[in-house]
């Protein structure tokens, strides 16, 4: 096992480095069976680890290599294989495989086929060190490599001046985050004396006196960042100019839910801060809320997807906050199926309308593309919560949870799924029903994609439909002698959840919910099939509040206008004032200070003897006087 | 002790030997021409031997008489040499007026 543990993050990195050192002998069909042998390698095992912790019932750690001993300061690369970090292998290793031989397909004719897949290795090897490392400093390194990963990945047609901007944005809105997880790092260092996990979690560590809410907070704000909540949650849908499987890898399955897992993995702190609960629970409704409610008047078929991956994830921050750790690492896993499923399928759309993203011009591509059409369905009912599909049982768990602490926050976080309801078949009605709306030469470009792309789709959208039973909820499943075996596999590490609910309640809610999306769906069915309407083109008149909703209430202006402007005016007041003007000037008057002086001195030197013997008598008896007044 | 040299008081010795000093001093200062500044220049020494040699009668230690012997017999090495350099400047220039002698200005 423990060499097996050691080999998989190694795998990924053998394979970027295949990719990224010899990749001009290789030819792309090498590659990209590297690239997929690779990450299969690590699933497989992963999955025999998996296995064997599920068999044992024991977390271990692996100890690779010392990497910093200074004094008491002891950090060594040391991989952890618990319940928590397996699931998260599995998910991303699984995941990433799929998405792997799903990018074969879709990015055959790029010329930087080589790169991309050099890039996504990376990017798995970065992710598993984040997942698996025991040490905060080692998730840090991971954290960072994914963030680059992305960075690179955003800007991976790089031609384009708007994908680069795409790409800093992303990449300097992570690294604020990432300051506050940076601080977070010290901080427990300096109170706790360790940045181990198993070491300074445990309970009798952690001093009452401590600044547990500083702590948490800066913690937080490091996951603000990587998984895009609010303020920091702009480079989210910016990011979706990336190759659509870098979407759905990075941008929804895996990365973006490294907050959740950096959260979850320090639940024991965050138990012990109820301020900062309140605050990321307040912070993730009002994520869920915005994304859904930005999501509902998006024309580009990923910004909606990406407006649903920022409000999903305020729905697990949500969950979070309120203490459900397991809901939140249970929407975690069945939100990266059928958001990766979502965005592939988009990706086949994309790919089969030759690069057409707007769903304005889409429409009625069921008959074209079949196997795409069933499996985003699919996932769409997933992500809507009907029942029994993944998404329901998630997010029935999430809610209900929520339910039995706050009812306020029960109701908005209703709300906001339903939104999520209402768009996501918006996007399935606009894209696959209807007439065509696009050009002749788009409808006869129209095909269904290779087999590369939709057996990954169909795995997906299987997976979509079966994983929510691993978390079957409690109380129904108490009554049916089904036991919650996610809830239960992860209990070591984050402990059962205290917010039960009776069972008549929490049959009550999944009935009203369930009615509610029911509703929702037929509103929408009204409007887009049956009414046929049409979203409005770019410069038409819309009422002032769906004015602010379209464009996405003016959260980049705001950015732009009251953080980015000043901080170039006060960049250029720096660079012309401060940089130009004092430091040059204090420089360059020392330079010219020496020049004038040399040039005045030199006069001196007349070549003069008696005006010489003249200037040593005159200084001699100046300084004999000097001491005689001494 | 007794401030007497042979009958003359300390005090003239220092006089005599700070006014041949100056003289030394000012004739290199206001002088023009090598040799005689030159000339000052040996004064100016051997007004401190004068001191040296009287202080070192008057501490009764022959210290000092020993390193007035070894500052004439510099002096004499440095006459050599300096008035050699003069010799040559003076073939140059066919002049020792060190008001001519300017060429080294910055």
């Amino acid at each position: 096992m423990e060499l097996i543990t050691k080999l998989i993050p190694l795998f990924p990195l053998l394979g970027f480095i295949i990719a990224a050192l010899i990749n001009r002998k290789l030819s792309k069909n090498t590659v990209a069976y590297i690239a997929c042998v690779s990450v299969l390698f690590s699933f497989i095992g992963t999955l025999m680890v998996f296995f064997n912790l599920v068999n044992h019932h024991s977390a271990y750690e692996i100890k690779v290599f010392d990497w910093i001993q200074a004094g008491s300061f002891n950090a060594s690369l040391t991989f952890l294989i618990d319940p928590l970090s397996s699931v998260f292998l599995l998910v991303i290793t699984g995941i990433g495989f799929l998405i792997h031989v799903f990018s074969v397909g879709y990015m055959i004719h790029d010329d930087g086929f080589r790169r991309f897949f050099a890039y996504l290795n990376l990017f798995i090897f970065f992710m598993l060190l984040l997942v698996m490392g025991n040490n905060l400093l080692v998730t840090f390194i991971g954290w960072e490599g994914v963030g680059f990963c992305s960075f690179m990945l955003i800007g991976f047609w790089y031609k384009e001046n708007k994908n680069n901007d795409a790409a800093k944005k992303a990449f300097v809105m992570n690294r604020i985050g990432d300051l506050g997880f940076l601080i977070a790092i010290c901080l427990i260092f300096i109170n706790y004396n360790s940045l181990n996990y198993t070491t300074f979690l445990t309970a009798g560590n952690i001093s009452i006196d401590s600044p547990i809410t500083l702590i948490t907070i800066c913690l937080f704000i490091g996951a603000m960042g990587k998984s895009a909540q609010i303020p920091l949650f702009t480079w989210l849908p910016d990011a979706m100019v990336g190759p659509t499987p870098v979407s759905a890898l990075i941008h929804a399955a895996t990365m973006v839910t490294a907050g959740i897992y950096m959260i979850a993995r320090t639940n024991v702190l965050f138990s012990m801060a109820p301020d900062t609960m309140m605050f990321i629970a307040y912070i993730g409704i009002a994520t869920a809320l915005l994304g859904a409610s930005i999501g509902l008047f998006q024309n580009d078929i990923k910004k909606v997807l990406a407006y649903s991956t920022v409000s999903q994830l305020g729905l697990m921050f949500l969950a979070l906050g309120v203490g459900a750790y397991t809901a939140a690492v249970f929407h975690v896993v069945t939100h990266a199926f059928f958001k990766a499923l979502l965005f592939l399928g988009s990706g086949s759309v994309i790919h089969g309308m030759g690069g057409e993203q707007d769903i304005r011009k889409m429409g009625g591509l069921k008959k074209h593309m079949p196997t795409t059409y069933i499996t985003f369905l699919i996932g769409t009912i997933a992500i809507s919560g009907i029942p029994p599909l993944a998404g329901f049982f998630s997010k029935d768990q999430i809610l209900a949870e929520v339910f039995a602490q706050n009812k306020v926050l029960f109701i908005l976080g209703m709300i906001a799924s339903l939104m999520t309801v209402f768009y996501m078949f918006r996007l399935l009605f606009l894209t696959f029903f209807g007439k065509f709306r696009g050009t002749h030469e788009q409808e006869h470009h129209l095909h269904e994609s290779p087999k590369s792309m939709t057996i990954p789709l169909v795995i997906l959208a299987i997976l979509a439909v079966v994983a929510g039973f691993i978390g079957f909820p409690h109380a129904l499943g108490e009554a049916m002698h089904i036991h919650n075996w996610f809830d239960h596999f992860l209990s070591p590490i984050i402990g059962e959840s205290l917010n039960h609910i009776s069972l008549n309640t929490e049959i009550g809610l999944m009935l009203v919910t369930t009615v509610l999306i029911i509703i929702v769906v037929l509103i929408a069915k009204n409007v887009f099939i049956t009414k046929e309407t049409l979203p409005v083109a770019e410069n038409a008149k819309l009422s002032p509040l769906k004015n602010l909703v379209y464009h996405k209430f003016y959260v980049d202006e705001v950015y732009d206008k009251f953080l980015s402007k000043p901080f170039v005016a006060i960049s250029e007041f720096l660079n012309k004032v401060i940089d130009n003007q004092l430091v040059d000037g204090i420089v360059n008057g020392f330079g010219k200070i020496t020049i004038v002086a040399g040039q005045n001195l030199r006069l001196l030197q007349s070549g003069n003897i008696g005006f010489y013997i003249f200037a040593i008598v005159s200084a001699l008896i100046l300084i004999f006087s000097i001491f005689l007044v001494n | 002790m007794e401030a007497s040299i042979n009958g003359v008081s300390l005090n003239y010795y220092i006089i005599l030997s700070t006014v041949l000093f100056c003289i030394g001093v000012l004739g290199v200062m206001i002088r023009r021409n090598a040799i005689i500044m030159f000339m000052c220049i040996e004064l100016m020494l051997n007004a401190v031997n004068l001191l040296m040699v009287a202080f070192s009668r008057y501490f009764g230690d022959t210290n000092g008489q020993v390193f007035v012997v070894f500052i004439m017999a510099v002096a004499a090495a440095e006459v050599a040499v300096g008035l050699a350099i003069l010799m040559m400047i003076y073939r140059n220039a066919k002049t020792s007026d060190t008001e001519v002698l300017n060429q080294l200005k910055g």
